[in-house]
């Protein structure tokens, strides 16, 4: 290999080491019972079992092996399988609600020419700009005036706040480098506006699609202050509120709260992992000339 | 089949879009076009690039509203009418084939919408496919065709439908030289199967002088001729005509002709010989020489005039000889 070579695949090395290694340290840890987290060594297979040759780990002499403690304290103890399906429920419907909402009205914004077409589409991304800590107290108001504190409209309707702005200039851009060609061909092929867009146009955004909701699941699924200020017990709790609220008076149960991350992290893993294959198909190759 | 009649045709594309009060300041595309194109006629539009062509054509599919003026399809009003309504069909420039459908898809699509029967539509598809020589490739994708496939495809997307008239918006101008001059024969050898309308158009002069029953030359959006191939190539209306039509360009040359003091003579580059200096009226020296084979083009620099010759390959010529013409 030429240095240049071992330089990239050095770096790329590092790279993959300063990526990996809190999410190993995560797993690892969320599988080391609580008297061990903090017993000396740090935490890993084999340096655990190294640790073990030198006895500075503590024990006796044992080989780490997983241990599901933990988990199961989640999920008994805790009932995190509550919050687990609150954030289910309220990523969902707002990654639903902003792609079926928004993908008409970016396309509008993309493709149709009507007044004012600048300062709608300006007006959409300000929305997103006002900090949120600066609208949670109005948003609250708001919320109890109508009586949705601690529900789910309650929680989806504030997180389409920045999951529609989100969702239509992801969308509208895209729509926007799709060949104009494609659209007028399908109109002298005999189908009307709203044909060609649904038969010719949103096939072709499929993979945008895709991809967009799955960065507005990702953002509400991660969503903090919204969700804390809103809710009231955990009975409408997500995910990132209960994994706060683990924290006791005297002490932390980091155990605990790295096995909630590892859960918190399998549906987005999941999500990314089923639709890659759409997201890195380039659907529109070979539409105009090669 | 239809008669195109274009009245007054104006388009003005407003400028920078947003700030649109006031009046309206724009860049005209398209002045006062009238234009009519007979059931059954191929014609040509040609122009450079800016000159309005591709507006016009666009204004008859409807995909584009004219500012002003009218747009009859056999004496029917139709300047109101979306493309879908239209029954006209048009083959891009990009071939525009839908990349998530089939061949037989992209063929069926435009029947599909006008509600054809089932059993007509798979017998219009594979009558089509076969006329074109695409009944291996109906299950494939666009992208997985070579240019020349896609071209015939977007070309078989238009006749399937059996429209009143086809559109073409420089459909070969992707396609490789020899590709071209076949696909140039099969819409020649189309047209006369069909008999259908053909409107085409093309910023290549010699594109124009082969398809064209009729070629419109435009020019900033106005007409600078509308006359047969030939017509165009012996009486031009104007200089900018005589330096568009034919290749090598007309050499045109100022002066004063007859008692006119201010006049411009044109002479097609076949039509100058070359001989000694003192036998030409105009002497020069040559400066570039381009063999095309059968023929050679040789740029010859005289006093105040440059001009070019096309002669016979055999005449002994070298850069640097002073010659006569």
């Amino acid at each position: 290999m030429r240095p240049g070579h071992v330089a990239r695949y050095g770096a790329i090395a590092i790279l993959i080491a300063l990526w990996a290694f809190p999410l190993a340290w995560m797993v690892v840890a969320s599988l080391t019972p609580e008297a061990r987290l903090f017993g000396g060594a740090a935490v890993g297979p084999a340096s655990a079992a190294g640790a073990a040759g030198t006895g500075a780990a503590g024990g006796a002499g044992v080989v780490w092996t997983p241990d599901l403690a933990h988990y199961r304290a989640l999920f008994t103890e805790r009932q995190f399988w509550l919050p687990v399906r609150n954030s289910l429920v309220v990523a969902g419907a707002t990654t639903l609600f902003a792609v079926l909402v928004g993908t008409p009205c970016a396309y509008a914004l993309a493709r149709l020419r009507f007044r004012g077409r600048g300062l709608v589409g300006a007006a959409i991304l300000a929305v997103s700009m006002f900090p949120q800590i600066a609208v949670v107290s109005p948003l609250f108001l708001m919320l109890r005036g109508v009586g949705l504190i601690d529900t789910y409209p309650g929680l989806v309707l504030p997180y389409l706040t920045f999951a529609m702005p989100l969702t239509v200039w992801l969308l509208a851009g895209f729509f926007r480098d799709l060949p104009s060609d494609l659209e007028d061909a399908a109109r002298l092929d005999g189908a009307g506006r709203i044909r060609a867009a649904v038969q010719v146009m949103l096939p072709l955004a499929a993979p945008a699609i895709a991809t967009t909701a799955i960065l507005t699941f990702l953002y509400a699924w991660n969503e903090f202050l919204f969700a804390l200020s809103f809710t009231l017990g955990p009975d409408r709790q997500t995910v990132p509120v209960a994994i706060a609220l683990f924290r006791g008076q005297y002490q932390v149960p980091w155990g605990q709260v790295l096995a909630a991350a590892v859960v918190a992290s399998v549906p987005v893993t999941v999500v990314v992992l089923a639709f890659q294959r759409r997201i890195v198909r380039g659907l529109t190759s070979g539409a105009v000339k090669g | 089949m239809a008669a195109i009649a274009l009245e007054r045709l104006t388009k003005i594309f407003e400028n920078g879009g947003r700030r649109g009060g006031g009046e309206a300041r724009g860049t005209t595309a398209v002045e006062a076009l009238d234009l009519t194109i007979a059931d059954g006629e191929r014609l040509v539009l040609v122009g450079p690039s800016g000159s309005g062509k591709s507006t016009v054509l666009r204004m008859i599919a409807g995909l584009e509203g004219p500012t002003s003026g009218r747009i009859r399809i056999d004496d029917r009003d139709v300047t109101a009418v979306p493309p879908e309504q239209r029954d006209l069909a048009m083959v891009f420039q990009s071939y525009a084939l839908y990349p998530h459908k089939s061949v037989r898809q992209n063929l069926s699509f435009g029947l599909e919408t006008r509600r054809v029967p089932r059993d007509e539509i798979v017998r219009r598809v594979a009558e089509t496919a076969a006329a074109l020589g695409l009944d291996g490739l109906l299950d494939r994708r666009p992208a997985a065709l070579s240019g020349g496939q896609r071209q015939r495809v977007a070309l078989g997307r238009a006749i399937v439908r059996d429209p009143r008239a086809f559109l073409f918006d420089e459909p070969l101008s992707n396609l490789d030289p020899r590709l071209r001059g076949d696909a140039r024969a099969e819409l020649l050898r189309l047209h006369a199967r069909l008999g259908t309308t053909m409107v085409y158009v093309t910023h290549d002069q010699e594109e124009a002088m082969t398809l064209g029953q009729r070629i419109a030359v435009m020019r900033d959006g106005r007409l600078a001729q509308v006359a047969p191939p030939m017509t165009l190539y012996r009486e031009p209306a104007d200089t900018f005509v005589a330096g568009f039509i034919g290749s090598p360009p007309m050499n045109l040359i100022e002066g004063r002709l007859l008692g006119i003091p201010a006049a411009t003579a044109g002479i097609r580059p076949q039509d100058v010989g070359l001989t000694t200096p003192a036998d030409g009226v105009i002497a020069g020296r040559v400066e570039v020489i381009e063999p095309v084979g059968h023929v050679q083009t040789v740029h010859v620099a005289a006093d105040d005039v440059r001009l070019v010759a096309v002669v016979a390959a055999d005449q002994p010529v070298a850069p640097g000889d002073a010659v006569g013409s």
